[in-house]
């Protein structure tokens, strides 16, 4: 599972330390306990986190083939200019966004209509949380595995299904657009149960009073769903779509263990797997960095403009 | 509002249930049962000998304890330097601390694919071996910045009564502070416990054959040489490599969501 890493952005929630008042009491052998509980991680995530990033942009300015002994070449923006023109880029750039808008938008919109059916006292309530959520901790090697099956195009549960009603089954394996379905069904299945479980604790903390007040006002539940609930879940939908996204834009096992070679017309590879296939199968490192360091930068964008967005919205 | 709620949860649980069972039935088939369109919903015979053919043709136990391995040291690893680190940062005086913080917590934007680039180049001829998956990993931003939340949560008192009575740093820590965080810590440790051992992307650049592949990986070779083939089989290990964790979410699932939605919602 690409990790839940719980991003948060807001590091205006963190208050300033209250404990360093009592810090003060003690000693200087401070530092050196700090240091101990400290460096080692710091270390690690500098060797492996920071220093990667940083290298990665070094990369990206070299044609490089990570098996090949001869030492890199230094080649500039040439990289850059070549995914830029290139055709096939564009491609890999459509195929992301269609795969990342889909699972973002569906993940959160079920999840939070899902929630909602469920806030209320019904039996089996937990059986149906349970069930939903179990496939977020299985590994998505196992359920692409599996759901490849699943959507065989003619041994599959799907074309069973179709049948039924007399249609026939899509190639979910040769056509490029069902392919991407395929994927994009499966996250979306397999993330459906963390939308919906985050919604469903910020719904059960939901100020009950408001709602009170506009069943007093008689106001329609559609007005009530966007004037009192919606804002009331901000914070948790402000917390998704950052966390969903950054998820959902490093999908990987998912692609691999369905389409290992990228799809058909390379209908299935986004441009994680576009970096994984320069890198080490057409032995290009350097410009799977490239392509590496330009997503980065894209995200980066996107979560600065999520951060304002949010900021501006809580200005209101 | 009721009904439309039963509604949602019978499709809800049809949405998932379906294909689970499908998945299960299609793995107790034989081969000519499989290649059979329309797929039937019940296998005309029963066929266990997909699984004995998982756990014995290929080496299923093996990535099995791989993943074992690789997800309680990593998941020590991580859990031990979260804590400490989160301590530190919250109970130890030490100039720019809120800056520190906020160096590992940028860690959480950094995504896996821009790392494997660089940490293979660096690491690649610790390949196939234990090292060289689980160091790259161990680095822990997100458990950080849990414990550190959680700490900061503590009541001040409990602190200065322990100050007042002459702890050091070593017996705050483990006389006061972590007896009362133990369910956060539970969170943590279940959640780095999930994400490690369904990590892919690092162990999959990082290992190809049995001595060293966890389950994941294992199932990817599988797939790939099995692949439009042997259906039943592939299925099964689909099944056997869900089940571990599946078996601890059913034990754990009330830590697990904890773990996930503390920080994500208000208060």
């Amino acid at each position: 599972m690409q990790h839940a890493t719980a991003v948060t952005a807001t590091t205006e929630r963190v208050e300033p330390s209250p404990k360093t008042g009592l810090a003060a009491n003690l000693v200087p052998k401070d530092n050196l306990l700090f240091l101990l509980f400290v460096v080692p991680n710091l270390v690690l995530l500098a060797v492996f986190t920071y220093r990667p990033l940083i290298d990665n942009v070094r990369l990206s300015f070299q044609d490089w083939s990570l098996a090949s002994p001869d030492p890199a070449k230094w080649i500039g923006l040439d990289n850059y200019r070549e995914f830029f023109s290139k055709a096939e880029s564009w491609q890999v750039v459509t195929v992301t966004l269609i795969f990342t808008i889909s699972a973002v938008a569906f993940s959160m919109v079920l999840g939070l209509a899902l929630a909602m059916l469920l806030d209320q006292n019904l039996k089996g309530r937990n059986l149906v949380r349970s069930a939903v959520f179990a496939p977020f901790v299985i590994s998505g090697a196992a359920i692409g595995a599996a759901f490849y099956f699943v959507f065989n195009p003619q041994f599959g549960a799907v074309a069973s299904i179709l049948s039924w009603f007399g249609i026939e089954s899509p190639d979910f394996y040769q056509n490029p657009g069902w392919a991407l379905f395929l994927v994009t069904f499966t996250y979306i299945w397999k993330n459906l149960g963390y939308t919906f479980v985050i919604y469903l604790a910020a719904l059960q903390g939901l100020n009950k009073d408001l709602d009170e007040a506009a069943a007093i006002d008689g106001t329609p539940p559609w007005r009530k769903f966007w004037r009192v609930t919606l804002p009331q879940l901000r914070p948790a939908t402000y917390f998704l779509s950052i966390t969903v996204l950054l998820n959902s834009l490093q999908v990987f096992d998912i692609i691999n263990i369905m389409f290992p070679a990228g799809g058909p017309s390379a209908g299935t590879t986004t441009m994680v797997f576009d970096i994984y296939w320069q890198t080490f199968r057409n032995q290009r490192a350097g410009y799977g960095a490239t392509i590496a360091t330009i997503m980065f930068v894209v995200l980066l964008i996107v979560t600065v403009v999520q951060v304002r967005m949010m900021d501006r919205g809580d200005d209101k | 509002m009721k009904v439309l709620g039963y509604a949602g949860m019978v499709l809800t649980l049809l949405l998932v249930a379906v294909p689970v069972y499908f998945i299960v039935i299609t793995s107790f088939k034989d081969r000519p049962d499989i290649f059979v369109s329309p797929a039937t919903w019940w296998p005309p015979t029963w066929y266990p000998e997909n699984y004995s053919y998982v756990t014995q043709e290929i080496p299923y136990w093996q990535y099995l304890r791989n993943s074992a391995i690789i997800t309680l040291v990593t998941g020590s690893i991580k859990f031990v330097l979260g804590v400490s680190t989160a301590y530190a940062l919250v109970f130890l005086r030490f100039p720019f601390k809120k800056l520190l913080f906020l160096v590992v917590i940028a860690a959480l934007m950094v995504p896996n694919q821009i790392t494997v680039i660089s940490n293979y180049a660096l690491m690649a001829d610790y390949r196939n071996t234990f090292v060289g998956i689980i160091l790259p990993l161990a680095g822990v931003a997100f458990g950080t910045f849990l414990m550190r939340n959680h700490f900061l949560s503590l009541p001040k008192e409990i602190v200065e009564a322990a100050r007042m009575d002459g702890a050091g740093h070593l017996r705050l820590l483990f006389r006061v502070i972590l007896p009362v965080s133990i369910p956060t810590m539970v969170a943590f440790a279940v959640i780095t416990l999930v994400n490690e051992w369904n990590e892919y992307l690092w162990p999959f650049l990082m290992s190809d054959n049995a001595a060293v592949a966890p389950l994941p990986v294992g199932l990817t070779l599988l797939q790939n040489t099995e692949q439009g083939v042997n259906w039943g089989p592939v299925m099964a290990a689909t099944l056997l490599t869900a089940l571990p964790m599946l078996v601890v979410f059913l034990i754990l699932q009330r830590q697990m969501i904890k773990g996930l939605t503390s920080g994500a919602v208000k208060g």
